[in-house]
């Protein structure tokens, strides 16, 4: 079962990975990251069973983390509609050359 | 038993990933990610961290999912059904950087064997379901976190103020200078 997890780990990593890269509405660009933050910790989980409990600690920090992260990022997310009145990512050109 | 669950669990987790990504509106994605989170939450207890299965629906599916729900439905999102999915270079690319991806990850997972990358890892799970006989699920994960990584808990706190004081100052609709 072990490697079967650290299998499903890696897929649902790399699909947040493809929802990162093909999506343009920036909140579920911020979804797909969540999502790759719980295949990484899906992996930590499943070897922590074998290697001691650090590895759900470390977990605890990510999650941790990750809401941080959410809650930042929303924000972000939040006054940059309030400049361009849209949350898609290809209209944010202020950085563009 | 368990490995009928464990597929159950795996399905569901990668129809909901899947659906995150191709769902046309963000509820829809929300939605989608929740019920991922939770059989994952239902893949932790699989492997023993029940402590964690509780906090993954408390914390992620119930408290970071809800942050989402707020957000999407005050920005008024979802009802341009423009479908908003990259194709042609970028998807090319997508598909490039998983293909990589997954190809290093499942390298690296497929010499795990069963028992972790060590050899001694049947001992460990026995020694940690004695501890969790002993101390309890979270009294084991409460012991170390207390003791050997109480500083980086304490820098967790910190983190956590930095960041309720960061997105109550970013949300805030910005006041003309001299108006405040």
């Amino acid at each position: 079962m072990l490697s079967h997890a650290l299998l499903l780990s890696a897929v649902l990593f790399v699909i947040g990975t493809l929802g990162v890269i093909i999506r343009r509405n920036a909140i579920i660009i911020f979804l797909c990251i969540e999502l790759q933050l719980n295949a990484v910790n899906l992996a930590f989980v499943a070897l922590s069973r074998y290697t001691g409990i650090e590895g759900q600690l470390f977990v605890f920090f990510v999650m941790t983390v990750a809401a941080a992260e959410a809650a930042v990022g929303l924000a972000i997310i939040i006054s940059i509609f309030r400049h361009y009145k849209t949350v898609d990512v290809d209209k944010f050109n202020l950085l563009k050359w | 038993m368990t490995e009928i669950f464990f597929i159950l669990f795996a399905v569901v987790a990668l129809g909901g990933a899947v659906g995150v990504v191709i769902s046309r509106t963000p509820i829809a994605s929300l939605l989608f990610m929740v019920a991922t989170l939770a059989s994952v939450a239902g893949i932790y207890v699989l492997f023993e961290a029940h402590f964690l299965a509780a906090i993954q629906v408390l914390v992620y599916a119930g408290a970071i999912m809800v942050l989402f729900l707020f957000v999407i439905m005050l920005l008024n999102l979802g009802h341009d059904y423009r479908a908003d999915l990259r194709f042609g270079l970028w998807s090319l690319l997508g598909f490039v950087v998983v293909g990589l991806t997954f190809g290093v990850l499942a390298q690296g997972f497929l010499d795990v064997g069963d028992t972790g990358f060590r050899e001694d890892g049947a001992a460990v799970a026995a020694a940690l379901d004695a501890a969790v006989q002993e101390q309890g699920v979270a009294g084991v994960i409460a012991e170390p976190l207390f003791t050997d990584y109480v500083v980086a808990f304490e820098l967790m706190g910190l983190l956590l103020l930095v960041a309720i004081v960061a997105a109550v100052v970013l949300a805030k609709p910005r006041s003309r200078s001299g108006e405040s």
